[in-house]
């Protein structure tokens, strides 16, 4: 399976990315500059972490405009997938590929701290790897993560199981302390209508290792690749 | 016409330097050249008082591929074909002033000086000290204590500046490097009244390159271009390194402009354009300097005067973003994320078309000429010129080394005045401490110095990278390198209560720790780094200071074997007269094999065994080589030299504090062969708190009890800062095989124990891991409450 990455003026967390991709899951995975304009080759997109265009102005609200933006949502029209982590989710919001928006942290500090996700939804192509229920930690690393969208969209979102992974404590409980950055309804991460186009903010590939304390982050993209294999089979 | 004095002041040069000057000229300077003489000749830059008294420390050693003061930062070869860049830089005077962006520009100039050797910054740490955090009564004197033992009041408005002082230096280090995707694993958080007005913010940095691929800040080659990249110039931090190197006082807020402003987005793209430029195209590039302190002047100068070379640049060709900027103010402004880079003419249209590339404007501002001088024009007209090596030659001062008559006052202390726990004397009239030694443990946890400081590194992110296998928070940091079975330990030290109290030991103390803290994960010391913040050295008391803690670092940088290869100095470190604590800080980076066998800090398994080592001290007898005895050590009262538990239970500094580096080096050496026999499941550093307290991060790190014992010391010794010293654990059956391990490394077990439980037992202390991490976890943020927070 043949990954692009995407590299914005900013972004951090793709070679991260790249080498869980490789290294870990022995896929190809190319860095994309984000002047490319075509994604044709590729058969999943990650939008990974970092401070694209420095935040200036609003998160991810100037890398929406670069031409591998409108690649990026011809690639969704085909069904293929999109993961966005962190900056990625942020701009995957602001090119409205995403309902909702990612304010700042109601500590309004940045925090760089586990955190620990419910699988709420177990049928899409980001979490199939996982089962309902499993709790999974992944590092959240941002000053601006806490979902926000109003209350008819958040209703959709739950109502048709479109909130993937939900902060809880390590046992599963949905809390006010294990919610990092203040998210209305301890939302970590969504998918769009089609399910093919997930947002998280927490970073799966920095729990992607042994060597790094825990591997649930691996079965993130393990599901991709995986439901991949299954679409083709 | 000769300058006033308030124009030499300005530029920080005295009298006899300006005559010297015309001397050196032959004629008198003009302007642009006398301010880039104040620059090039301050502390900062040109080291006059430092220099002679760095040449102490041992640059040489195996590996060492760059020696201190060649280039941006010293490196050293970790085999494979890589090697490691690091250094740590000063950002205080900025920092007093402007928090936020004080600290933020410091940490961008340290890692532009890191890239700019063509190494990729994998890892930060930072150093910080702050005066207290909460008020503090006035001293009451007691009988039997010198009256410069007692910390001096903090004031309520103090305090709440001190936190204001906090919290913008903590955002403005995560606001910088959280951006640029440089991962912050460690450092140190530290609090004494001497830093009120004068907090230090130290920002050490370590990068990793291909050996094959290092680049150097040379302008080589008359003939060969000077481009200049990234930021445009304004007049932001003009004077910035003579401000270092002056004292701060009530009009210090007017030199605010001095501060400059970061813009951690443009160093992201100038690192990724810098290190592409260095790992594809090495050919390409002659030199590569980064612009910090005294910016254009001081960057151009160095590559010249290394080269043996001479410039011209064209002060017009140089991208503004302001108007009407005179070539004083462009030469000499401190304009943050710039480049030079010097590239052969046939080179320079690919270098700058791959700039543009990563959207940096890149301009061609001067040339390499073979006459040795610095010439600067305007449109073409000369408007200064001066030789090279003049300006890096800056005049040096030997001063007198006297110990002050107050510092025997207190080292000369009786510590058998001091009252035990639990006796009936404890009622000392400046006593606040605890009535049990339980207490003692709880309040010493809470206390800031000691409390953990995961408030200030959860803001931090210490994982970009997917290096980090232990992050801050440990003895040091663990960073590993991909595409090898290699790992580096990070960490930086330094206990200016024990300079305080005797420079020398303080130094080597300070070194010592470091490299304990390094070979407690298993990792070999292989370099260090350091950053030598003290009072103005014009002064005969900061001047003994300076020179005693060098010489304690090198000493036991000697013994230790491990080469210095990179520092910075930062002196005239006082506020409305008073200086700061001496503060030394030594970074020390250490090379782990295999990073699978790294060795944690805290208790592991039930059932291991627990044991606290000690490094028995030479005789004064056997340093002469006439006996073979070694002097014990056990737990006791003088051990509290410079305590935190003397600092926060009695509000005084005093004793004297002491090691033996030879008796450091058996430690560190019985730590590296006992974790590559694969014998400890544990290792952690005593330090500040002493052995209760390191026993305690045991507990709280591994979620596990522990019961220990042995021969009954005074309760309160147990608290005393024994040097040389660390708590390991072991599975069972290792446990003999350790102790003869530890006897022939002429190491002592003073406490033996178990793991097990969920309370800490040593003699009458008995606390629940719940109680004490309860304490720890929320010291700081305790102290810290009525903060206002910043924006």
């Amino acid at each position: 399976m043949r990954f692009a990455v995407l590299v914005f003026p900013g972004t951090w967390s793709e070679k991260d990315c790249q080498y869980v991709l490789t290294d870990g899951l022995r896929q190809e995975a190319d860095l994309v500059w984000h002047r490319e304009a075509d994604l044709e080759k590729y058969d999943a997109v990650v939008i990974p972490g970092g401070f694209s265009y420095g935040d200036h102005l609003r998160t991810g609200a100037i890398a929406r405009f670069s031409p591998v933006m409108d690649a990026v949502a011809t690639h969704a029209e085909r069904g293929k997938p999109v993961i966005g982590i962190c900056n990625g989710f942020q701009i995957l919001c602001e090119s409205h590929l995403l309902p909702g928006a990612l304010i700042r942290n109601d500590s309004l500090q940045f925090r760089c701290v586990p955190s620990y996700l419910r699988v709420e939804n177990a049928d899409t192509m980001f979490s199939s790897a996982t089962k309902e229920g499993d709790v999974l930690m992944a590092p959240v690393s941002h000053g601006e993560g806490n979902y926000y969208a109003d209350e008819q969209t958040i209703a959709t979102l739950e109502d048709s199981r479109r909130v993937v992974f939900r902060y809880t404590t390590p046992e599963g409980e949905v809390t006010r302390e294990s919610n990092p950055n203040g998210s209305i309804n301890n939302i970590a991460g969504i998918i769009n209508e089609r399910g093919n186009v997930l947002g998280m903010m927490p970073h799966p590939e920095r729990s992607a290792e042994a060597i790094l304390g825990n591997t649930d982050g691996l079965l993130i993209f393990k599901s991709i690749v995986e439901s991949a294999l299954t679409a083709v089979g | 016409m000769a300058p006033d004095q308030r124009t030499l002041d300005q530029l920080s040069l005295t009298r006899e330097e300006y005559d010297r000057i015309i001397d050196l000229l032959d004629r008198e300077p003009n302007e642009v050249e006398l301010g880039m003489f104040g620059a090039m000749w301050s502390e900062h830059c040109g080291y006059q008082n430092s220099r002679p008294l760095l040449k102490m420390f041992p640059s040489e050693g195996p590996g060492v591929l760059t020696k201190v003061g060649e280039e941006n930062a010293g490196v050293i070869d970790i085999g494979d074909g890589w090697c490691v860049a690091f250094k740590i830089e000063s950002h205080n005077h900025p920092s007093a002033i402007e928090p936020y962006e004080g600290a933020a520009t410091g940490v961008g100039g340290i890692v532009r000086d890191i890239f700019a050797m063509g190494a990729r910054p994998i890892a930060l740490l930072d150093s910080l000290r702050f005066g207290p955090l909460q008020p503090t009564s006035p001293p009451e004197p007691a009988p039997g204590v010198p009256p410069q033992a007692y910390l001096p009041e903090t004031t309520p408005e103090v305090a709440a500046r001190n936190r204001y002082l906090f919290n913008g230096v903590v955002a403005g280090i995560g606001g910088y490097g959280n951006c640029i995707g440089v991962p912050t694993v460690g450092g140190e958080v530290s609090f004494a009244p001497s830093y009120s007005g004068n907090p230090l913010v130290n920002a050490m940095c370590v990068g990793i390159a291909r050996t094959d691929k290092l680049v150097k800040a040379r302008a080589d080659g008359p003939g060969n271009l000077l481009l200049l990249v990234g930021a445009d110039t304004g007049r932001d931090g003009i004077h910035g390194a003579t401000f270092a190197s002056v004292q701060l006082d009530e009009s210090s807020e007017e030199r605010r402009p001095a501060v400059q402003v970061g813009n951690p987005f443009m160093e992201k793209l100038l690192m990724e354009a810098c290190l592409e430029l260095t790992e594809e195209h090495h050919e390409w590039v002659v030199g590569l300097q980064d612009l910090g302190a005294a910016g254009l002047t001081s960057s151009t100068v160095e590559c010249a005067a290394k080269a043996g070379t001479g410039l011209i640049i064209d002060v017009a060709k140089v991208p503004r973003r302001e108007e009407g900027m005179t070539p004083y103010e462009v030469m000499l402004s401190e304009s943050q994320e710039r480049m030079l880079v010097i590239v052969t003419p046939e080179n320079e249209p690919h270098v700058r078309e791959l700039f543009e590339r990563w959207e940096l404007h890149c301009a061609t501002i001067g040339i390499v000429t073979d006459d040795g001088v610095v010439r600067i024009h305007e449109n073409g007209v000369e408007v200064g010129a001066i030789p090279a090596k003049m300006l890096t030659e800056a005049p040096t001062y030997v001063r007198g080394v006297v110990k002050p008559q107050w510092l025997t006052e207190l080292q000369e202390f009786d510590f058998a005045t001091l009252p035990d726990i639990g006796t009936s004397n404890l009622q000392h009239p400046t006593s606040n401490i605890g009535q049990s030694t339980s207490d003692v443990l709880l309040q010493l946890l809470a206390s800031p110095e000691i409390a953990s400081k995961r408030l200030v590194w959860r803001q931090y992110d210490h994982q970009v990278g997917t290096n980090t296998v232990v992050g801050p928070g440990s003895d040091a940091a663990v960073i590993r390198i991909k595409g090898t079975n290699k790992a580096l330990a990070i960490s930086t030290d330094g206990n200016a209560a024990y300079t305080y109290l005797d420079p020398y030991m303080g130094g080597a103390i300070a070194v010592a720790e470091a490299a304990r803290n390094v070979a407690c994960t298993g990792a070999r010391p292989i370099g260090m780094t350091n950053c030598l913040n003290f009072g103005n050295p014009e002064k005969p008391d900061a001047y003994f200071q300076l020179h005693e803690a060098i010489r304690g670092m090198s000493d036991a940088a000697k013994a230790l074997g491990i080469p210095v290869i990179s520092g910075n100095v930062s002196l005239y470190n006082e506020s409305s007269g008073e200086p700061i604590w001496p503060t030394p800080v030594v970074g020390v980076v250490g090379l782990i094999d295999d990073v699978d066998r790294v060795v944690p800090m805290g208790f592991q398994n039930e059932g291991d065994r627990v044991v606290v080592i000690v490094a028995a001290f030479l005789s004064d007898a056997d340093k002469h080589g006439s006996s073979s005895t070694l002097r014990n050590r056990t737990p006791r009262m003088a051990d509290h030299a410079g305590s935190e538990a003397l600092r926060s239970g009695f509000g005084i500094v005093v004793g004297q504090p002491s090691t033996e580096v030879q008796s450091e080096r058996a430690l560190i050496d019985f730590l590296l062969e006992a974790s590559a026999r694969g014998l400890l499941q544990s290792a952690h550093d005593i330090s500040a708190g002493g052995i209760s307290k390191a026993l305690a991060e045991c507990c709280i790190a591994g979620n596990v009890g522990t019961t220990v014992g042995g021969q009954d010391y005074q309760d309160f010794a147990y608290f005393g800062e024994i040097q040389s010293s660390v708590v390991i654990s072991c599975k069972s059956n290792d446990f003999g095989d350790l102790l003869a391990l530890a006897s022939v490394s002429l190491l002592q077990p003073i406490l033996t124990g178990g793991v097990g439980g969920s309370r800490l037992v040593l003699g009458s202390l008995d606390v629940a891991i719940d109680e004490m991490r309860e304490a720890y976890e929320n010291g700081l943020a305790h102290a810290l409450e009525g903060a206002t927070t910043n924006a």
